[in-house]
Formats: structure tokens, C-alpha cells, sequence
């Protein structure tokens, strides 16, 4: 049997669901067998593969960089799952929204500069008006809530989809903020 | 001589048939008979306002949804509580809850204790389908003792009862309408500046979310306790 291609990334994220998923301990052992990690920040490899079985997004999508490539996973993706509360949600990242974007790259570049205070206009990328969930701006099939979802409900998510299932309700799992 | 308390009513609950009295409501009912409606506004001991409409119901031949915590039984009444109906507007429910406030449950002093939160899983809410709206909400922490954080709050008015019905203080109040309601202590002024406060905090342990708390807590660390209020009420009901 062939095994089962992952990708996992974060966008605006803290890596913290990462970390979460590096908690499944000596579970990994057990599914390093059936699956291939094509892409990812824990493999040596720049480039999103043409074809991919899941991807395991963490972050929400606030500039123009994670749009551009929440999009481009999507369209090269079968079974693309929210990891955390900030790619399901938005959560810490969406804090920001009831400020504009020269507010905050006023108080962040200008206000707190010891020196050459001025706007970034190139290398970083534009912040979007808003920080947004994943399902705001592409298709989700697994949602996993969770600040950071438990290794354990990482587990069940990722046994899950080996087995060829989307897992039901996580509810019973998982929550916001748990 | 036997004093009649009220006439008593028969009516179906989810197809087990139950005897009420004419004065009780089909979410008392329902309980006494072990049949869990979820509720969120309603907090045994205040008065009954039906605001967050999660405890909804079907009355077969009724139109409309009724709110269980207010809706009163009647002879032959045939109650549904959970069907597939029900469940979709009471997931809506709560994601309307979360999506009109600021729930960022990971920094939230209430997190893991938080009556939101629970109904949230309990409901299936596995993300919420509707646009956050990350609304400019005041944070008052003048108050010697408390704060109040009305980015989580979700208008269920149980600190504007406690402290009306139990307190006798009625510090709080609802000000402004739709998306732009709000609680306010007084005619508006910072909640450290109030009159008629008398920091006795019972707001603080009813409230159902992180809105109004102790101050000087960090994340997950706040515990609301309620007992209290069952412990008044039935001492009143001594006293009369």
C-alpha cells in the first residue's frame, strides 16, 4: 500500500499546535509507516508538492503571504485540516482586528522605533485589513479546536484519517480554548 | 385543611407522558422528570427573562419555537425537546454568541470554566460559520476588586438580576440596542465610581463567561460559584 502523503504548515500561528503534534511521543513511531512528510517546517523541503493526501494547517491567515499560500494548498490538496483555535477561529491573531493596519504598524514600526522609523515596504509581507480563519477564505474538512488541541486529540484526528475516515464530531474531544 | 397549591396539567415530554402544576414551566417540568434542556440565561433562584433562547422547544400544532424557561404548560400539550430541528438553531445559537463578541477563549481568565465554552461542546460547535464581527468593546477595570470585559459578554442579564432581585443594588443595566448593547453600571459611569455597588461580587460569580471577574487572575484561573444564590433563595422562602 502506498502510504499516505501529509504536509503540515503554520501560518500566523505560535508553532504551538506543532509542538502538539511533536506530543504524540512514541504514537509518531507507529504512523512514520504509513505516511510521507512531503512539507512541512519539521522536513527539509521548500516546495508544496503538486499532489498532496492531507495537509495540517496551524495559524490564521493575516497577511498577504498566508492567503496566497492557504489558496495554493487547497488547490493541491484532498483532505485539508484546521489545526488550533487560530486557524479555526482566528483566536490571538484576530486581537488585532478592531485596529486598522496603520494603527498598528504605527504603534509596532513608528511609536516603539529607537531608530529609522518608517512603514516596511518590502521582504515582509502586507498584512491583510483583517486577520481570518482558514474557512474564511478557503474550503476546511476537519476543524480541531484547541489552544493547542491535545496530542491526544491530534492523534485521534490524524488515526483517523489513516483508517479513511474524517473523524465526527471532535466536540467530544476537543474545545475552544482547550 | 389541605391548601391547593394550583390545578394539575397533563401533557406529553418527549413522548413520556408527565403531571405538572399549572404554574410551573416546561423547563421545570422537563427536569423534574430528567429530561436535560440545555439553558444558558436561566439561573435557578433569579427571574426569568428568555434572552439567549437556547432552552427552545416545539409544541406540536404550536408555529412557533417557544422558550422552555418561559413558556408555562397546558393540558394536552405535546412537548419536543431535541430534535434534529432544535439542535441546528441551537448550534447557530451559540455560534451567533461567539461570533458578535470577543471569545478568544486561550487568554480568557473563564477559560475551562466558563458556561459558554461548555454549551459550545456540547452543542457540536466545531468552528463557527459566521464572520467575526471583533466589535470595539469597553474593559472597566476602575473597580477596587472586579473587572468588566464586555467583549465576552453575551447579554444573558444575569448580573443585572442578581443584583436587582437578590442584591437589591440594581447597579447593572442593558444600554443601547442590537449589536451595540451593553451592560452599564449606573447611568454609565465607570463601574469604580458607582453609587449604588456594594462590591458584594455576586454579579461576578453569576455571570456564565469571562465578562465580569476577579481581578488579579491569569488565564483559566477564574471560578465562578453560585451557590450562594440557592442558599438566599431558600432562606427567603423560610422567612415569608
Amino acid at each position: 500500500m502506498s502510504k499516505v502523503t501529509l504536509a503540515t504548515t503554520w501560518l500566523d500561528g505560535c508553532s504551538g499546535c506543532h509542538m502538539s503534534l511533536l506530543d504524540i511521543d512514541e504514537r509518531l513511531i507507529d504512523i512514520a509507516d504509513k505516511i510521507d512528510v512531503v512539507y512541512s517546517p519539521l522536513v527539509d523541503m521548500k516546495e508544496y508538492p503538486e499532489q498532496v493526501d492531507v495537509a495540517i494547517v496551524e495559524g490564521a491567515v493575516s497577511s498577504e503571504e498566508d492567503l496566497h499560500k492557504i489558496r495554493m494548498i487547497r488547490s493541491r490538496t484532498k483532505i485539508l485540516v484546521a489545526l488550533g483555535d487560530c486557524a479555526v477561529a482566528g483566536n490571538i491573531p484576530t486581537m488585532r482586528n478592531k485596529f486598522s493596519r496603520e494603527e498598528l504598524l504605527d504603534v509596532a514600526y513608528i511609536k516603539s522605533a529607537t531608530e529609522n522609523p518608517q512603514h516596511p515596504s518590502e521582504v515582509i509581507p502586507a498584512l491583510l485589513p483583517k486577520a481570518v480563519p482558514l474557512h474564511e477564505v478557503v474550503d476546511i474538512d476537519v476543524f480541531v479546536q484547541g489552544c493547542p488541541p491535545s496530542a491526544d486529540t491530534i492523534f485521534h484526528t490524524i488515526a483517523e484519517l489513516l483508517a479513511g475516515r474524517i473523524p465526527a464530531d471532535l466536540t467530544e474531544h476537543t474545545r475552544p480554548g482547550a | 385543611m389541605a391548601v391547593v397549591r394550583s390545578r394539575i396539567k397533563t401533557l406529553k415530554i418527549d413522548g413520556q407522558d408527565v403531571g405538572a402544576h399549572e404554574d410551573e414551566t416546561i423547563l421545570e417540568v422537563a427536569r423534574e422528570n430528567g429530561i436535560m434542556i440545555p439553558t444558558l440565561c436561566q439561573l435557578d433562584g433569579l427571574s426569568l427573562v428568555g434572552a439567549c433562547r437556547l432552552c427552545l422547544v416545539e409544541v406540536v400544532g404550536w408555529r412557533n419555537l417557544v422558550p422552555a424557561c418561559t413558556t408555562y404548560v397546558e393540558e394536552g400539550m405535546e412537548v419536543i425537546t431535541n430534535s434534529e430541528r432544535l439542535q441546528k438553531y441551537r448550534r447557530m445559537i451559540i455560534e451567533l454568541l461567539f461570533a458578535e463578541g470577543n471569545h478568544v477563549c486561550a487568554v480568557c481568565v473563564s477559560n475551562g470554566n466558563c458556561e459558554l465554552q461548555w454549551k459550545a461542546q456540547k452543542l457540536g460547535m466545531d468552528h463557527v460559520r459566521f464572520t467575526n464581527q471583533n466589535p470595539d468593546r469597553r474593559v472597566d477595570m476602575t473597580h477596587e476588586h472586579f473587572v468588566v470585559d464586555a467583549n465576552r459578554c453575551i447579554l444573558c442579564t444575569r448580573c443585572v438580576r442578581v443584583c436587582d432581585e437578590i442584591e437589591g443594588a440594581h447597579t447593572w443595566d442593558i444600554f443601547g440596542r442590537g449589536e451595540n448593547s451593553t451592560i452599564i453600571s449606573d447611568f454609565n459611569l465607570p463601574w469604580g465610581e458607582s453609587p449604588t455597588c456594594s462590591s458584594c461580587g455576586k454579579c461576578v460569580n453569576v455571570c456564565p463567561t469571562g465578562a465580569l471577574v476577579e481581578k488579579g487572575k491569569a488565564a483559566g484561573e477564574m471560578i465562578k460559584r453560585t451557590e450562594f444564590l440557592a442558599y438566599l433563595t431558600k432562606m427567603r422562602e423560610v422567612k415569608k
